[in-house]
């Protein structure tokens, strides 16, 4: 099982939620970031004072998926989420131990 | 420029001849050059006491013209509309103000802009019927008002019945005085709570308070006398009184300034106390190195959209009668208010790139400012002048003449307020005049004849109550913020700065999220 992290543009995050829909992941998480990367910030000007705002708003998603996916879910993101400008973000995926259903007691994939 | 140069000049012309010419009225004539100009200032006084002495005097000498008429019962229509406006004042300070200032401070500070805006503007009401309103509008000398209406005393008999009169610009038209005390205390209110931006987010709220108090006592009600304090038209029943009745005046009142609603009074007063607060308690730690971005410019459109709303009852209202000089204060705030969102916004866009709502907002200050003290005293083509120069001004004054000033005022007071009243004050001395459209002034108040004064003269009165205006509020400022720097302190603790005065002060947060 695989744990896959984007950080994307806020905007993109209905697109990315559909394709990966479209793909058959289960669920996602979602969380409202900010941070820098190459990027980096921009400025705002209040009356006579301009203003270096480092980190930008973006959305981070999580999902946990069968490893299986993970070429299909790296698609999908990477097409959905993609602008071609600078800012729109990145992916990682991590190795994910073990995933535990609440309710039930599923372990492994099945609670997935 | 040259036919308004020409034109001028016919006029300096014209009254040098009449000078020389009529010579038995030559004392006449000074007399008028003086009071003349003391047209349409705002304010007055218990005239009745005044009233019914005319009536005794008068009485016998014009017996044929004057049958021994009813004391004038106030209009109906008048009372309605300056209660009305009263109510519509109120609501510029709270919430108008306070969420326009509330909405540019940091969010850690929101509740301490809202709670210092509201407290002061009860503070000041509380004060103003204590002896406040006695200070600044009973008669005194030229600079103080006396005492006969502490606590209110006197406007109205309960045992009788009776409601004092208080004078408006016209003869035999009077207003009951507790209107005129209301709608006045609402001046005084918001011209303390307009100080505060210029020390935001950084002065104790025990501070604001002692300050207040003083400023209060020692530059607005002194201020608001010299120039709106008079005898009322009806004290103008002889040309042989009329020296008498102006030597009782305020100062600035004498020398003929005209300031409709208060860009001395109010605007350049709030804007100098605002700077010398600003310079005194210092910048906000971490200024021109962190980011002090607005935290809700929602807010502060709604605060500003809200002002231009009271700001009706602010200029329309000072004309103190539902009448012609009332319409007129109305379309011009209205129009130098759009015409100076314009000017600002181009301008922004122009010099700075992007056309801000923040600026779109600030811009209608400025307007609103400026053509406080023209309101009622210039035409058409001078709010369009008005509006549309004062967005420049003002938009120079939050970026240039800021950091010539090197001052941290935290939400611009004084480039906007002291700035803009100043620009409005002095140009309103240029378009009052009937040839630029102006509806002039009374020349004189015996038999209530409209005319203009020369332009470049009434620019230079103008121009002294303005430096009188900066000079008083300047100096009161400064004591006032020492002692109350001496009593209680100006600044709280860094920690307590830093992590912002709403949880250390007050015990609350705006934002629970």
């Amino acid at each position: 099982m695989k744990l896959v992290t984007a950080i994307i543009k806020p905007f993109k995050l209905d697109e990315v939620r559909e394709s990966l829909s479209a793909i058959g992941v289960t669920g996602i998480t979602v969380t409202e970031v900010k941070g820098f990367g190459r990027q980096k910030g921009h400025t705002e000007l209040y009356r006579g004072a301009e203003y270096v705002v480092d980190f930008l708003p973006k959305v981070k998603i999580e999902a946990a998926i069968k490893s299986d996916l993970l070429e299909q879910v790296i698609e999908a993101i990477e097409k959905s989420a993609n602008t071609g400008k600078i800012g729109d973000g990145k992916i990682f995926v991590f190795d994910l131990e073990q995933v535990i259903r609440i309710r039930t007691g599923e372990t492994g994939a099945e609670a997935l | 420029m040259k036919k308004l140069f020409r034109k001028m000049t016919a006029w300096l012309a014209l009254l040098c001849m009449l000078g020389l010419n009529a010579v038995p009225l030559v004392a006449f004539a000074q007399d008028k050059a003086a009071d003349a100009p003391a047209a349409k200032a705002d304010e007055k006084k218990d005239a009745a006491p005044a009233k019914a002495e005319d009536k005794k005097d008068a009485a016998p000498k014009e017996e044929k013209k004057e049958e021994a008429k009813p004391a004038p019962t106030p209009n109906k229509g008048d009372i309605a509309w300056m209660l009305t406006s009263t109510a519509l004042v109120l609501a510029m300070s709270v919430p108008a103000l306070a969420l326009f200032y509330g909405g540019l401070v940091r969010s850690k500070n929101m509740l301490s802009m809202l709670m210092q805006v509201f407290v002061t503007f009860s503070l000041i009401t509380v004060i103003w019927c204590v002896y406040g309103y006695s200070l600044a509008f009973t008669e005194g000398n030229a600079f103080f008002g006396g005492f006969d209406r502490v606590f209110l005393n006197g406007t109205f008999d309960n045992i009788k019945g009776e409601f004092a009169m208080a004078a408006t610009f016209s003869k035999n038209t009077p207003i009951y005085e507790l209107v005129f005390v209301a709608f006045q205390a609402t001046f005084a209110a918001i011209t303390c709570c307009l100080i505060l931006g210029a020390v935001a987010e950084r002065i104790k709220f025990s501070a604001v308070l002692i300050f207040m108090v003083l400023w209060f006592t020692f530059s607005y009600a002194p201020i608001a006398h010299m120039v709106w304090f008079w005898m009322g038209p009806d004290a103008y029943t002889d040309p042989k009184v009329v020296d008498a009745m102006n030597a009782k005046a305020g100062l600035i009142w004498q020398w003929g300034a005209l300031d409709f609603a208060g860009g001395t009074v109010v605007h350049i007063n709030s804007g100098v106390a605002g700077l010398v607060g600003a310079y005194l308690c210092g910048k906000r730690l971490g200024y021109g190195k962190e980011a002090m971005s607005p935290h809700n410019l929602t807010m502060t459109m709604i605060g500003a959209s809200l002002l231009w709303f009271g700001w009706f009852g602010f200029n329309a209202g000072s004309a103190l009668e539902a009448n012609g000089s009332a319409a007129l204060a109305f379309m011009n705030t209205f129009l130098a208010t759009a015409c100076a969102v314009l000017s600002w916004t181009f301008g922004e866009w122009l010099f700075k790139g992007k056309p801000s709502m923040l600026g779109a907002a600030s811009g209608a200050v400025a307007g609103l400012v400026a053509i406080t003290p023209a309101a009622g005293n210039v035409g058409i083509p001078g709010a369009f002048v008005i509006g549309l120069g004062v967005g420049l001004v003002c938009l120079w004054g939050v970026n240039g003449l800021k950091k010539l000033l090197g001052a941290d005022d935290a939400l611009d007071v004084f480039g906007v307020h002291a700035l803009g009243g100043a620009f409005g004050a002095l140009t309103t001395g240029i378009f009052n005049h009937q040839s630029l459209g102006g509806p002039g002034l009374v020349t004189d108040w015996v038999t209530a004849k409209v005319g203009s004064t020369p332009i470049w003269d009434q620019f230079v009165i103008q121009a002294q109550g303005v430096g009188v205006t900066i000079v008083w509020s300047g100096v009161v400022a400064l004591i006032a913020f020492k002692i109350a720097d001496i009593i209680v302190g100006l600044r709280p603790t860094e920690e307590v700065e830093r992590e912002g005065l709403d949880i250390n002060e007050h015990g609350e947060a705006a934002y629970h999220m």
